[in-house]
């Protein structure tokens, strides 16, 4: 057992290097200091690099599309994009439906869609919770009918918190098939065009005043059966499947190092009286536990993925990572906005047409406040940290 | 990077196992404790001689298995799972890692009576007024001619009244809490002008005030290194409690989780309720990130001194401040039989709360890390 970097991880981590600084794109960077906020192409601008090279879906099997990294491999990726301030992937096509889809799907739809995730042609958003199903996501109720000659489902209900929704082509959807099965029975998994006819977006602002989640309303929508992922009424399995997938991601290790960096940075320029902010025993105190939550998480995290290696999990001790990961995140926020005193208040709309005003208080400060209020979704979401400890207790525990 | 254990290590785990889960169940071990010497010898001598665990963490040309710090882990953590009482922080880990660092005639001479079983340590560093701080101590060594002469008292020794041999740190020169001049001695507990008055532990271990009148030792009995040494030893010895802590604490853990599968209140199992679900579900949630704090400090024992130090004290702090919360919640969970001597359960929790605080708790480490990595 050791830490260290073999010559050839090494030589990975280089070449890593080299590429985000020859690749990255520049007008991204450029954005990123300023502080705006990032549209539909200029995520996919970062997209489409990495699709080229072949390294957008770092954890996929080979004959998928994969690089056939090893688990450090992976670790080594994370760690370097996270240090280069790199944005951030969407999941919803690379680490959510495509791998529901090279697990469940047919050769045709694997064929159909997986291509289409790597290379970006397709923005895809995930449509799970609905207005009376948060937490108790089984008691979903938009319905789907199979038609009398088998050919497709229509659909009628509504989706919520649906994010990015406003820039997807396509979305994937728990529906119910069957209303008389024990609730987590009649549930299938759908492949909706978002073009489909009946299907209205509309946006939720957040505290924020971010425009990322969404309403979407289905009215007969026409859903052709070739588009149900694995069998009728077996969709929870897919659910089940992919929110696994989706907690051991969640973590968030190398980005919340890149994060507690950022904090460390403000607070030994800002100062407190004649010290610097971080030399105030309360904050430093603040730092200093944070690092040692995220050390922690960061050694659960690869104990999980050696384990993963030698065949076990990720199992529900990734609920595990979910919950303190979400927690770190959020800390991280936390002590971003206290950094910023004062200036946590204005309220920063952007630049708009024509602005060449400097906006108020100090660059770093205008995303404190809304950074904060936004991050207090990721207890929320994926599953909330009550429902992951409800999982730890039935599936680990077997309470 | 490569986070398996090997076929040996593994093969090690399971020997150490086997052989305390026959030997070490929780009646077993209230009958050594009330025996006059508070343990019971053979266990000691099992383990040296039909097991070979002492041998763990020394080198092969030493007569050892070839091992280091993960060893120690494996073979304290598994102690940690019973509450064992047997001196091998003391003797393996804190003694022979000293004496595996600093080399020379006392390394030859006294390893393989580790190995053998003959030889056990005690660490007398603590002083009655130098709370965590290695260098605050007032115990001196005057050279006298080839050799020294130690003065002094040295507080809550654990093992001594066990040991053969004391490592005891003392000042050669300097004062307060100087580096300079604090060294690390072999003595021998027969010499003349060593007392000692001993008493047990709250945790079930037997401990001294050690007091050196006039101790006449000789010059090889100077183990050289100094503070850096001294540090050293105890970081390894830091993260072998911690180890001990994630057997004990992961241990109490289940005991707390099988009791709730048991008692019923209310006509149900109170496990059935969610507010004893989450509180095991959190209690799980610790245990683990206390396994991932004493892996990652024990990788990053063999770095340069800074980064060891910083690494040590961010796996302690989180180690101790887990093991807390495992205690005191495994204890609110079993309700008053929980604060009774009747069941394990209120054992595990006295161990765990002395390792909170052994070489230092939570904030103390929590301060060396913000000196070490963040500006003043």
């Amino acid at each position: 057992m050791n830490l260290d970097f073999s010559p050839e991880e090494l030589a990975f981590r280089d070449e890593v290097r080299a590429f985000i600084a020859e690749n990255y794109p520049a007008q991204l960077r450029g954005k990123q200091d300023e502080g705006g906020d990032l549209s539909k192409e200029d995520f996919l601008s970062w997209h489409k690099v990495l699709a080229k090279k072949g390294w957008i879906a770092p954890a996929w099997p080979v004959e998928y599309g994969g690089p056939g990294w090893t688990a450090t491999q992976r670790y080594i990726w994370s760690e370097e994009t996270a240090r280069a301030d790199c944005i951030r992937i969407m999941p919803f096509g690379i680490t959510m439906v495509g791998p529901v889809i090279y697990t469940f799907g047919t050769p045709e739809q694997k064929a159909r869609f997986l291509p289409r995730i790597l290379s970006g042609e397709d923005w895809w958003c995930q449509g799970y919770s609905e207005p009376g199903s948060g937490s108790d996501l089984a008691s979903l109720r938009t319905r789907a009918v199979l038609s009398e000659d088998g050919s497709h489902y229509i659909v009628n209900g509504q989706k919520t918190w649906t994010t990015m929704a406003q820039h997807a082509d396509w979305g994937f959807f728990l529906v119910r098939t069957n209303p008389d099965a024990k609730q987590q029975e009649g549930i299938s998994f759908l492949l909706i065009d978002m073009k489909t006819p009946g299907i209205t977006v509309r946006p939720i602002i957040t505290l924020g005043g971010e425009h990322e989640v969404n309403e979407v309303f289905l009215e007969d929508v026409k859903v052709p059966v070739e588009n149900r992922v694995y069998e009728e009424n077996k969709g929870w399995t897919c659910a089940k499947f992919l929110l696994a997938h989706e907690r051991t991601g969640i973590a968030g290790v190398a980005a919340s190092k890149r994060g507690i960096e950022r904090v460390r940075s403000i607070a030994s320029s800002e100062m407190d009286g004649d010290r610097p902010l971080l030399a105030n025993p309360f904050f430093r105190r603040k730092v200093a536990e944070l690092e040692m939550d995220l050390t922690a998480l960061e050694f659960t995290e690869l104990r999980t993925l050696a384990g993963e290696a030698a065949g076990r999990g990720p199992g529900p001790e990734s609920s595990v990572l979910k919950i303190k990961g979400s927690e770190i995140q959020q800390r991280i926020t936390e002590l971003a906005l206290e950094a910023a005193g004062h200036y946590g208040a204005p309220y920063f709309r952007g630049f708009g047409e024509g602005d060449n005003e400097h906006p108020i208080g100090p660059d770093w400060a205008h995303h404190t406040a809304p950074s904060y209020f936004n991050m207090r979704k990721t207890t929320i979401y994926g599953g909330s940290n009550e429902i992951q400890r409800n999982i730890i207790a039935k599936m680990v525990l077997g309470l | 990077m490569d986070l398996s254990f090997t076929e040996t290590q593994d093969m090690l785990r399971d020997t150490l196992s086997r052989f305390l889960a026959d030997t070490y169940d929780f009646e077993t071990r209230k009958k050594m404790l009330e025996r006059p010497e508070g343990r019971d010898p053979g266990i000691w001598r099992a383990l040296a001689t039909e097991l070979g665990i002492l041998s763990a963490p020394f080198t092969e040309e030493q007569g050892g298995l070839g091992g280091g710090p993960l060893e120690n882990l494996i073979v304290m953590e598994e102690l940690g799972k019973v509450i064992a009482i047997e001196p091998y922080l003391q003797t393996a880990v804190i003694g022979g890692g000293a004496l595996k660092a600093a080399g020379g005639a006392m390394a030859d001479a006294l390893i393989p009576g580790i190995i053998g079983g003959d030889v056990i340590f005690a660490f007398a560093y603590a002083e009655p007024k130098g709370r965590y701080d290695l260098a605050r101590i007032e115990t001196t060594a005057r050279k006298d001619g080839a050799g020294y002469v130690l003065n002094g008292h040295k507080a809550v020794v654990y093992a001594a009244p066990w040991a053969t041999h004391l490592l005891v740190t003392a000042r050669t020169g300097g004062s307060g809490n100087e580096r300079g001049g604090v060294e690390l001695f072999v003595v021998d507990t027969k010499s003349a002008g060593v007392t000692r008055r001993d008493y047990p532990t709250v945790d079930g271990f037997q401990a001294s005030e050690v007091y050196f009148e006039n101790v006449a030792v000789p010059g090889e009995a100077l183990l050289p290194g100094g503070m850096d040494l001294i540090e050293q030893v105890v970081d390894e010895a830091t993260m072998a409690v911690c180890a001990e802590g994630q057997g004990a604490g992961r241990q109490l853990h289940e005991l707390t989780l099988a009791y709730t599968k048991e008692r019923k209140q209310f006509g149900q199992p109170i496990g059935r309720f969610q507010a004893l679900q989450f509180r095991l579900a959190d209690m799980m949630i610790e245990a683990e990130q206390v396994a991932s704090m004493t892996l990652m400090g024990t990788l990053k024992l063999d770095l340069p001194a800074e980064q060891r130090k910083a690494a040590v004290s961010l796996a302690k702090a989180k180690v101790s401040k887990s093991l807390r919360f495992i205690g005191q919640n495994a204890v609110q969970t079993h309700g008053g039989i929980g604060i009774t001597v009747e069941l394990a359960a209120g054992h595990y929790f006295k161990r765990l709360t002395m390792i909170e605080s052994q070489f230092g708790p939570a904030d103390w480490h929590l301060e060396r890390y913000e000196a070490l990595t963040l500006p003043a």
